[in-house]
């Protein structure tokens, strides 16, 4: 134990403690949670060294301003976002992400918004000192779980930080990220569900990310799907990335945070390799689905691990 | 056993045990629930994520990286289910409700035309089946409640129910732990605490196959037992 501990100045929109997620609760009604994008998780602890995936702070959006108050650490931010260090000597510098920095006693970094993108990530070497709930730190704010007493983090919290840094080297990772705005998915359980023309608009026509998307939900705007056998269905467990269409004809993904069990037919499922890309698409993006089959699906997952092992193995020191 | 074995996406599976949403049913659902939960604990298939179980379905959500979905059918489609002896630790509890908290009550009473009294004695003396728990942590679907209650939905859900309250649709009775929008018919509400986000090692009261009994109490008891 350290006694290194940011204080936050400003916490940003949507932060939270979150990692790989939680497991074998969904049975009373807990989802697996964790971060939504899994790559730039795993990512951001490889850049600080931390050998396991451990919890992060995950930001949407606009990020926190966090001052260092005592310690020395080395963080690193990933996604697309753009962030500043104020050291403690006044002296301010635009943040490349993908990258660590050590910071010191009275730095500050000022984590300003995402960029054409949802989510980022901020980890620390050797990780925060949290409590965990069920073999994991991943916050779950609609029910209270979690670190923090299972809120977001707030104005005034302290951050308290395991270990002090250790070294002053530095690492950068050459993480790229799939820009494109088409998601493969696998047919869902009810599919059939749906009248011919509707399938065939479904994977024909864009749909829009609107506002009302969070890490529980992304509802989409676009061409009405219509149901043909019942817009209500027997209530059934509901998995990651399922695409429900509720009566008004609207299609609703279902992401991290999604409600356990649900009562809408499923047209779609997003493949587990496209899940990352999917949940990065801010409000007014416009995606189209792209039907593939299981063994594809199974084959883009094995090529992901891979990429993201690559990513890993290629972070190089710097300076 | 079941009528169809399927993928859901490609990291989940469904069982899906037929249409028929009655306590049999549920039982081989709750059944296969426990074994698989026991062979993945033993180490006898590795990768699964989590078993959800549903009325007359079981979801098996898995590590792709660890396993697939022919492997998890393969292993489903191996197990004899009416053959294995489980010893599954059904409870039974008895639940406090006070009644006088039943904000659609009246209405109900209206609507089924029977005395607020007869509603209550109805309730208060049916033995309930937890059929799953979920949507939200701790949230129990029950059943099944006396034809005589049988009511729809609430036209225009509340858009806030108050965590505890206990409510009705058709043969089902629920009760919110959360405060969420809601559209069953609130019969009653129950002091007691359904979700502990401090206990990690049993944060949820009710098991998906256990049995409940409510108890009615009166205003009073219900504040000195929130005060408890």
């Amino acid at each position: 134990m350290s006694n290194s501990f940011f204080e936050v100045l400003r916490a940003g929109v949507n932060t939270t403690y979150q990692d790989k997620g939680r497991f074998s609760m969904q049975h009373i009604g807990i989802p697996p949670g964790g971060c939504a994008d899994n790559k730039s998780f795993l990512v951001s602890n490889a850049i600080v060294r931390n050998e396991k995936p451990i919890g992060v702070i995950e930001f949407a959006y606009q990020g926190p301003l966090l001052k260092l108050i005592k310690g020395k650490t080395k963080i690193a931010i990933t996604g697309n976002v753009n962030f500043k260090i104020i050291y403690k000597n006044k002296e301010i510098i635009e943040g490349d992400c993908n990258r660590s920095y050590n910071l010191d006693e009275g730095d500050q970094i000022d984590i300003l918004a995402t960029k054409e993108s949802t989510y980022g990530y901020f980890s620390v070497e050797g990780g925060f000192d949290l409590d965990t709930f069920c073999s994991s730190v991943s916050t779950l704010v609609k029910a209270k779980i979690g670190p923090n007493d299972g809120s977001k983090i707030q104005l005034g919290d302290k951050i308290k930080i395991n270990t002090n840094r250790k070294n002053n080297n530095n690492h950068k990772s050459n993480i790229s990220h799939n820009k494109t705005n088409i998601i493969r998915v696998l047919k869902g359980p009810q599919y059939n569900y749906f009248s011919e023309e509707s399938k065939k608009i479904f994977f024909s026509n864009f749909y829009k990310v609107t506002n009302l998307t969070d890490r529980m939900g992304m509802r989409l705007e676009g061409k009405v799907l219509k149901n043909i056998i019942n817009t209500n269905i027997r209530s059934e467990g509901i998995t990651k990335g399922a695409i429900q269409v509720p009566a008004d004809g609207q299609p609703i993904v279902l992401l991290t945070d999604h409600p356990t069990i649900g009562g809408y037919p499923k047209i779609a499922n997003v493949i587990s390799a496209d899940y990352d890309l999917l949940v990065q698409k801010i409000p007014g993006t416009k995606i189209s689905f792209k039907c593939i089959d299981l063994q594809e699906a199974e084959q883009l997952y094995k090529n992901r691990q891979v990429s993201i092992s690559e990513i890993i193995k290629n972070i190089k020191e710097i300076n | 056993m079941f009528n169809k074995l399927n993928n859901i996406g490609d990291s989940a599976v469904v069982c899906d045990f037929g249409d028929e949403v009655n306590q049999e049913v549920n039982n081989r659902v709750i059944k296969l629930f426990h074994h698989l939960k026991k062979q993945s604990s033993l180490g006898n298939i590795k990768g699964i994520l989590n078993c959800i179980p549903s009325y007359n379905k079981l979801i098996i959500s898995f590590d792709l990286q660890k396993i697939n979905s022919d492997k998890v059918i393969n292993f489903i489609n191996s197990i004899d289910l009416p053959s294995l002896n489980l010893d599954q630790d059904k409870k039974e509890w008895t639940i406090p409700i006070c009644y006088d908290f039943g904000l659609d009550l009246i209405s109900m009473s209206k609507q089924l035309k029977l005395d607020k009294e007869e509603i209550i004695s109805i309730h208060s003396k049916s033995i309930f089946f937890v059929y799953m728990i979920g949507f939200v942590p701790g949230h129990p679907f029950m059943g099944d409640l006396d034809s005589k209650l049988f009511l729809n939905r609430l036209k225009t859900p509340r858009v806030k129910v108050p965590p505890g309250s206990v409510g009705v649709v058709e043969k089902f009775c629920n009760i919110y732990p959360y405060e969420t929008p809601g559209g069953w018919n609130i019969i009653g509400k129950t002091p007691i605490k359904l979700f502990n986000n401090k206990d990690s090692s049993k944060p949820c009261l009710l098991s998906p196959g256990d049995k409940v009994k409510f108890k009615p109490i009166s205003k009073e008891e219900f504040d000195n037992y929130k005060n408890e």
